[in-house]
């Protein structure tokens, strides 16, 4: 087979005050035409600066190539005039975004942004391209394309808009498909979807896939052959198969061995312990009220009875919009429940005014998604982790001492309290946040999807840090994730959400060997790569 | 999600350094430009005893109406009063007004939309009120007031305040609004924080830069405002020289001999352009994400 995209030594300069002087270096690759080729590494590693060294969308003066060839079909690309590169996008190549909101005109119609594709790029008649418009969201599976081609970016769903994007990219049936991370903002049961569409048109079209993604899921899912980057250099490519059961470089070993497995380990049921917290028919609904007019209701969470015992981990499992998050705000009391009550230690504080509350407020407390925004950037860390102390009356000197210990427990050096978030990469500010949360010795640690921003390799290390302090402090851990692989390796129990309601419980084993409900069945067969066992892969120095 | 964090990493380097910003502010000559200007300026109007400059109000009637020569550089008015004296004298009136302006309003501004913004049950009250403020024409509230209260420095510098007021507060307000759902509002919420330490602390940082901004603009405005009611007549007192009233006082006279209108014209025109170039330079510097929309 000929290669559709060749990529050979080709090198990315980074402007001179970036932390290494080329975004990528040296890197050669090629897709062949009807296989699909997986670019995968962590956040920085290049993967993303590949495509847009293909696309000619490096964000330049900032970005240059600066060595190498990259060729589609023959022609070579770095050299094109702007008027053949756009030409050549939408015609030959076309690429697939992570964010399908953003990567949509919000104030334009569905089927007119597909169009203007046409429109752009051949001579068609309007009665032509209608057709053609509506023959390609059928392709994509589109429900009801008639009313859809009328719709606006908004009004539909995560998938059904990365839907429109990749029809948008096939309308001219391009030699090269560039996916960047096209599933990461999706839910796991889109995601499945969204991966079967891209593999069966890339079978029935013998398109050449250029996939970009860091989810080694994914990969097994969909790829043909993988090529591993690492800090801007490629250190292994080669058949998925083989790359996923015998990867030859250590930091592929050490990527593929990070990723938790499935099958959750045997762990000892805690259940002797008391209870430390409870919820009792606790419901939140958005909205309603309104002066003149009733507001839409939405019932983000209906009728959840959790308990956590001391010493356990219980996880809350789901899609978004399943009010997982909401759960954890109505405890954290960040927002008012709506009805039902929260027990803490047996004491009602779902309704307590804000006076009555405070007491309580340190005895929960909450580790956030995004490490970048979890810590004041104006504000050091030390005096970030010794605020909550301060504020419950706390001397500055024994504040201070208990933050030396606390940072030395999450293996920052204490030394570097004085410093900025901003000195911080995201696992150490991740790091920092549990160390603030400990510092208020609180009975109930909530960390809401505090690992999925995060890198594989480093999520294994906050995962294990988290596990290790809730052995130590006693502490009942509620873990919200979206992610199965995640969940079944740090949870003792999980509940799985599906809109607003707690669909089913059960000890983690239980739950994933035997789901009961439809939903917690589907969810599971969704979830990408299940029938390999990444973690079984040794990782050897 | 990944996309969010790549933006915050770009952005955050110089964020709230201050080495960073001066590094910065040094390569824009919009700046350079502007801060020069305004230290002449000021330096003009606190040295003007010493810059060879006469007596304000002595009359010289053989003398009226000099055109501009080397006794007298700007030239006279009808009364023969040193228009350069004048002028120089005048620059002190503009700048106090535009700094007093700018302090009261930010001030009070940032305070009262620092409550609004937090306390979701005051906002409402709040801005109707600053809706029914900004409802009025500045001018209009101005002429009102000093109607009511009488020609002075000060009531015609909290004449021009209160327009400002409501300015302020929505942008204050708006930057609070984001900020308010922050994680580590939130953390500081769940670790026990009280409400001043969480405004003075988390968030009034964060305002910092878009007041400084918004403070350059302000500042600007008040000035051309304070001429402009001087021109009026409903100003300072026509005794004192202020840019305003000089050129009030050339009108009639400015086909005859225009150097009366010039001079403070082009003062007014030079100051309020540098100031206002200044605060495009800060905006560039300080907040690079608006700068980037404009």
């Amino acid at each position: 087979m000929s290669a559709v995209l060749d990529i050979s030594g080709l090198s990315v300069r980074l402007p001179a005050n970036a932390d290494r002087p080329h975004a990528i270096e040296d890197v050669s690759l090629h897709v062949d035409a009807g296989e699909t080729l997986c670019v995968v590494g962590e956040s920085g590693s290049g993967k993303s600066v590949c495509a847009q060294a293909v696309m000619d969308l490096l964000p330049r003066p900032h970005l240059a190539p600066v060595a190498g060839n990259v060729t589609l079909l023959g022609e070579s690309l770095l050299d094109a005039t702007p008027k053949r590169l756009r030409a050549l996008r939408g015609e030959r190549m076309s690429m697939i975004f992570q964010e399908p909101m953003t990567a949509l005109n919000p104030v334009m119609r569905c089927g007119r942004q597909i169009e203007e594709v046409l429109a752009t790029h051949t001579e068609m008649t309007p009665a032509e391209r209608a057709a053609r418009v509506r023959e390609v969201m059928v392709a994509v599976n589109l429900p009801e394309p008639d009313k859809l081609i009328h719709a606006y970016p908004h009004q539909l769903s995560g998938g059904q808009r990365q839907r429109i994007m990749i029809a948008m990219a096939l309308v001219l049936e391009p030699a090269l498909l560039i996916a960047d991370e096209p599933t990461t903002a999706l839910d796991v049961t889109t995601q499945a979807q969204i991966l079967a569409l891209i593999k069966r048109i890339q079978v029935e079209r013998q398109t050449g896939v250029l996939f970009i993604t860091h989810d080694f899921g994914v990969v097994a899912e969909i790829a043909d052959r993988v090529a591993v980057m690492q800090n801007g250099n490629l250190v292994e490519t080669g058949e998925t198969r083989r790359v996923l059961i015998a990867p030859e470089h250590d930091y592929t070993r050490m990527l593929i061995a990070a990723v938790p497995s499935l099958e959750p380990p045997q762990r000892t049921l805690i259940t002797a312990s008391h209870v430390a917290l409870q919820t009792r028919s606790l419901a939140k609904v958005y909205g309603g009220g309104g002066l003149r007019r009733r507001r839409r209701e939405v019932h983000a969470a209906r009728d959840v009875d959790i308990e956590i015992h001391r010493g356990e981990t219980l996880g809350i499992v789901g899609e978004s919009g399943s009010g997982k998050s909401t759960v954890a705000r109505c405890i954290m009391r960040l927002v008012e429940p709506t009805a039902g009550e929260v027990l803490l230690h047996g004491e009602q504080i779902g309704h307590l005014s804000a006076r009555a509350l405070r007491p309580h407020r340190r005895r929960i407390q909450v580790i956030f998604q995004d490490p970048y925004r979890s810590l004041d950037p104006r504000q050091t860390v030390g005096s970030a982790i010794m605020e909550g102390p301060r504020n419950y009356g706390l001397s500055r000197e024994a504040a201070d001492a208990r933050t030396v210990d606390l940072l030395s427990l999450v293996s920052i050096d204490p030394a570097a309290r004085g410093r900025f978030p901003h000195q911080f990469s995201g696992g150490q500010r991740q790091r920092i946040c549990i160390a603030r949360a400990l510092a208020m010795e609180p009975e109930v640690l909530v960390a809401d999807e505090a690992v999925s921003a995060l890198d594989v390799s480093i999520q294994a290390q906050v995962l294990e840090l988290l596990d290790e302090v809730r052995e130590r402090f006693d502490l009942a851990l509620l873990f919200i994730t979206h992610d199965l692989r995640v969940a079944a390796q740090i949870c003792d129990r999980i509940a799985v959400m599906h809109l607003g309601k707690v669909v089913e419980t059960g000890p983690t084993a239980e739950v994933f060997a035997n789901p009961r409900d439809d939903y917690t069945k589907r969810l599971f067969e969704a979830a990408p790569g299940r029938g390999w066992q990444f973690g079984r892969i040794q990782s050897e120095a | 999600m990944i996309t969010s964090i790549k933006s915050v990493e770009l952005t955050q380097p110089n964020a709230g350094r201050p080495d960073g910003v001066w590094r910065l502010l040094r390569g824009h000559t919009g700046v350079l430009f502007g801060l020069v200007l305004i230290a002449v300026m000021v330096g003009a109007a606190l040295l003007a005893p010493w810059l060879f400059t006469g007596e304000v109000t002595t009359m010289d009637p053989i003398n009226r109406l000099k055109a501009p020569s080397g006794d007298y550089w700007f030239g006279t008015d009808m009364y023969g009063r040193d228009l350069y004296t004048r002028t120089v004298y005048g620059a002190r009136i503009s700048l106090v007004v535009g700094l007093c302006v700018m302090g009261l309003s930010l001030t009070i501004g940032l305070f009262i939309g620092l409550l609004s913004g937090y306390l979701r049950l005051l906002d409402a009250v709040i801005m109707r009120i600053m809706d029914g403020l900004m409802a009025i024409p500045g001018i209009l509230l101005a002429i009102a007031m000093i109607a009511l209260a009488g020609a002075s420095l000060t009531t015609v510098v909290l004449a021009i305040t209160i327009p400002e007021i409501p300015r302020v507060v929505r942008l204050v307000r708006s930057v609070v609004l984001t900020i308010r759902e922050e994680p580590y509002v939130e953390a500081a919420l769940t670790a026990g924080t009280r409400l001043p330490k969480m405004l003075l602390r988390h968030i009034l940082p964060n305002t910092v830069a878009p007041l400084i901004v918004q403070g350059t603009y302000v500042c600007a405005s008040a000035i051309i405002t304070e001429a402009l009611l001087s021109f009026l007549g409903a100003g300072i007192p026509p005794e004192t020289p202020t840019w305003g009233n000089i050129m009030a006082e050339g009108r009639a006279l400015f086909q005859v001999s225009p150097w009366v209108i010039f001079f403070p014209g082009i003062c007014l025109a030079l100051t309020v352009l540098a100031i206002n170039v200044l605060g495009d330079g800060l905006r560039d510097t300080l907040d690079p994400r608006i700068a980037r929309r404009m």
